[in-house]
């Protein structure tokens, strides 16, 4: 493997693994699959959880969010900020970031992204890519380009040994967090009346209008939750490289392969392609190097030959 | 709130024919200003920008041909600015041919490498395409990115040198003579855009933007037409992105980033997209802007531009050109009406 470069460090999900291609033993092959598999739960753990908000807001609102990226990179640097102000450290950046992010979105569809909302798509995915850019800009100036430090929370900076096995603790960590936080937003959806009016409004927004559901009323707050699912995952990811105002920018047009893959109107296949996509790029690096990250864009045009509207997503209408 | 009820495209061209393209004379005048103002610009700000707005307004025409006039909105044409700049510079600097044959080579490349993008995302439209386009662009960032050996990685290519054959030191040296010679290519550019909106070919292109499934009615390959209009607009993007580098001198992974797709963008409906002159308007305003700004110190670019991107999308969807085209076009129409009256 070539050395590490600064860039793509920002990528990876955790600790520089260890090279064990040089002792090709059954076991060391073991120990390394394992590990490039949890690596690519973690990664698409981030994948996943943002790529979720994102397919919620695309669903409610029709609005593909540019920004989600730097809505991403946003709570990763409020809880650098938050630690390094306040001293107030993973566990309350946790669920401080993720309602400050709410109110972010809320306010950003207030503001600017609902007057558009009538028209094309595609204005509204300009404005935010608009706001992307100042976005990013303004954090450069305040923060500047190199990484803010931020540790591993104290419990969660070890590893875990089973026997061949060793895995960072922090990576378990957010592999079943970022899991665990999709299986309950999947509960949310399918158990309770909100989730029902939110995947019908997904569905066909027409019809669950003319069934009397007033889906207005939860589109700002739709756009709030998919934005607080961002500001989760840049949370979640703070820990595991540095902090940095352009973290986010690469991170979207991932994120853009995910819902490309998954399609964009499914749910479900905004999270399973998140976890593909973590999993993909974590093999690649893993056995391929350098050229890791052209798999994900491999993989993606993959689908659109054989499923233009993606694994999960429904055929357009016909263009 | 009705999200997903109406969704009109107000991109649109006025229905009829503009009122000031009825009239030739009009036309003419206009685009003799523009040449005058084309020839006499590097006398009046420093020629490197003056090669920056032309390219970048060339480049703003590609992605127009697309937006404006076939109703895709390409987010990764920095994959073929970009691939041109590299390419160009390569040639230049290993073949030794003249750099406007290594710049033809550069669009050449471009337009090969647009062929497979060009298919795969046509399969997908709208919003979708975007997300496509700029995701594949994003893959030709990395590959260029990784592939050290040709394109020098993060150092880029440097040293490109400007060889307009013999006995031509003066204009490979001095950028004023340089901008002279260079300015054909970018015009040659802006003559095949013109040629191709305002060809059969071209109303093709408009009629599949405006209604698809009537187009493919009608008989015409829908997907085909996209392929061979992104394929020619990719072309010209690189036309734009070779006499970019040989300018410059380098080629850096800055030609391919996303942000260089968005600025393209952001000129284009600064300008008023679907209106060819509205890049040149766009390209020369945001050029000279980023030109001010840099040099002035102030390190937070994407802050002015992003502000004008959000402003822009917000109150002037049509542009500059678009604007100022509208507001004349219903003056001389209230005209004639209380005239006739």
């Amino acid at each position: 493997m070539p050395p590490a470069r600064p860039e793509r460090a920002a990528y990876r999900a955790g600790p520089k693994l260890e090279n064990n291609r040089t002792a090709p033993t059954t076991g060391s092959h073991m120990t390394a699959f394992i590990q490039y598999t949890l690596q690519g739960l973690a990664l698409g753990g981030f994948y996943a959880l943002a790529a979720l908000g994102l397919a919620v807001i695309f669903g409610v609102l029709g609005v593909v969010n540019f920004s989600h990226g730097a809505c991403y990179m946003l709570g990763a640097v409020g809880a650098a900020v938050l630690l390094d102000a306040t001293g107030l450290g993973f566990w309350w950046a946790l669920p401080l970031m993720t309602i400050a992010m709410f109110l972010f979105g809320v306010l950003m569809e207030r503001l600017l992204v609902q007057w558009l909302l009538r028209l094309d798509p595609l204005y509204n995915f300009l404005l935010t890519f608009g706001l992307t850019l100042l976005l990013v800009d303004v954090v450069k100036r305040k923060y500047g380009v190199s990484g803010l430090p931020y540790p591993l929370p104290a419990g969660l900076d070890g590893r875990i040994t089973l026997g061949a096995v060793s895995l960072s603790t922090y990576q378990v960590f957010a592999a079943v967090f970022s899991i665990s936080v999709c299986l309950a937003v999947w509960l949310v959806l399918t158990k309770t009346r909100v989730g029902m009016i939110v995947r019908a409004s997904t569905e066909d927004a027409e019809r669950s209008r003319a069934l009397g559901i007033n889906v207005s009323r939860w589109v700002t707050p739709v756009f709030g939750f998919g934005i607080a699912l961002a500001g989760l995952a840049g949370v979640l990811r703070a820990p595991t490289g540095s902090v940095t105002a352009d973290m986010g920018s690469f991170f979207i047009i991932i994120l853009f392969a995910v819902v490309v893959i998954g399609g964009l109107g499914s749910i479900l296949g905004a999270v399973v392609a998140g976890f593909l996509v973590g999993l993909v790029e974590a093999y690649g690096q893993g056995y391929a190097g350098r050229f890791s990250q052209v798999f994900i864009f491999m993989l993606m045009a993959l689908v659109i030959l054989v499923r233009p509207s993606g694994l999960f997503g429904r055929e357009e209408a016909a263009s | 709130m009705s999200a997903q009820l109406e969704r009109k495209v107000d991109v649109e061209l006025p229905a009829g024919p503009v009122v000031a393209a009825r009239r030739p004379v009009v036309r003419w005048a206009m685009l003799a200003v523009g040449l005058v103002v084309t020839l006499a610009l590097p006398w009046f700000i420093y020629p490197p920008v003056a090669m920056d707005i032309a390219a970048w307004a060339l480049f703003a025409i590609s992605v127009d041909l697309l937006l404006g006039y076939t109703g895709l909105l390409s987010f990764g044409h920095a994959a073929f600015w970009g691939t041109s700049a590299y390419t160009t510079g390569l040639i230049a600097t290993h073949v030794g041919v003249p750099c406007p044959l290594a710049v033809l080579g550069g669009a050449v490349a471009a337009m090969v490498l647009a062929v497979p993008i060009g298919y795969l995302s046509v399969k997908r439209t709208g919003i979708y395409f975007a997300m496509v386009t700029l995701a594949f662009a994003q893959m030709v960032y990395f590959i260029a990115n990784q592939w050290r050996s040709v394109t020098g990685g993060e150092n880029g290519l440097q040293g490109i040198p400007k060889n307009l054959g013999p006995a031509t030191d003066t204009i490979n040296a001095d950028s004023f003579y340089f901008y002279y010679a260079a300015l054909p290519i970018i015009l040659l550019g802006v003559f095949i855009a013109w040629r191709t909106v305002n060809s059969p070919f071209g109303r093709v292109l408009v009629a599949i933007r405006d209604n698809p499934a009537r187009a493919r009615a009608l008989g015409y390959d829908v997907e085909r037409y996209k392929i061979m209009a992104f394929v020619l607009s990719a072309g010209l993007a690189g036309l734009a992105g070779g006499v970019f580098s040989i300018s410059h001198g380098f080629a850096s992974l800055q030609e391919l980033i996303w942000t260089t797709s968005g600025k393209v963008v952001l000129i284009t409906v600064l300008g008023g997209i679907g209106t060819l002159w509205g890049a040149v308007v766009g390209a020369a305003l945001v050029v000279t802007l980023e030109d001010q700004l840099a040099s002035s110190g102030f390190n937070g670019i994407g802050i002015v531009t992003g502000t004008i991107f959000v402003v822009i999308v917000l109150a002037f969807r049509h542009g500059i050109w678009g604007t100022a085209r509208n507001g004349l076009n219903s003056w001389l129409r209230r005209r004639r009406t209380s005239r006739d009256s």
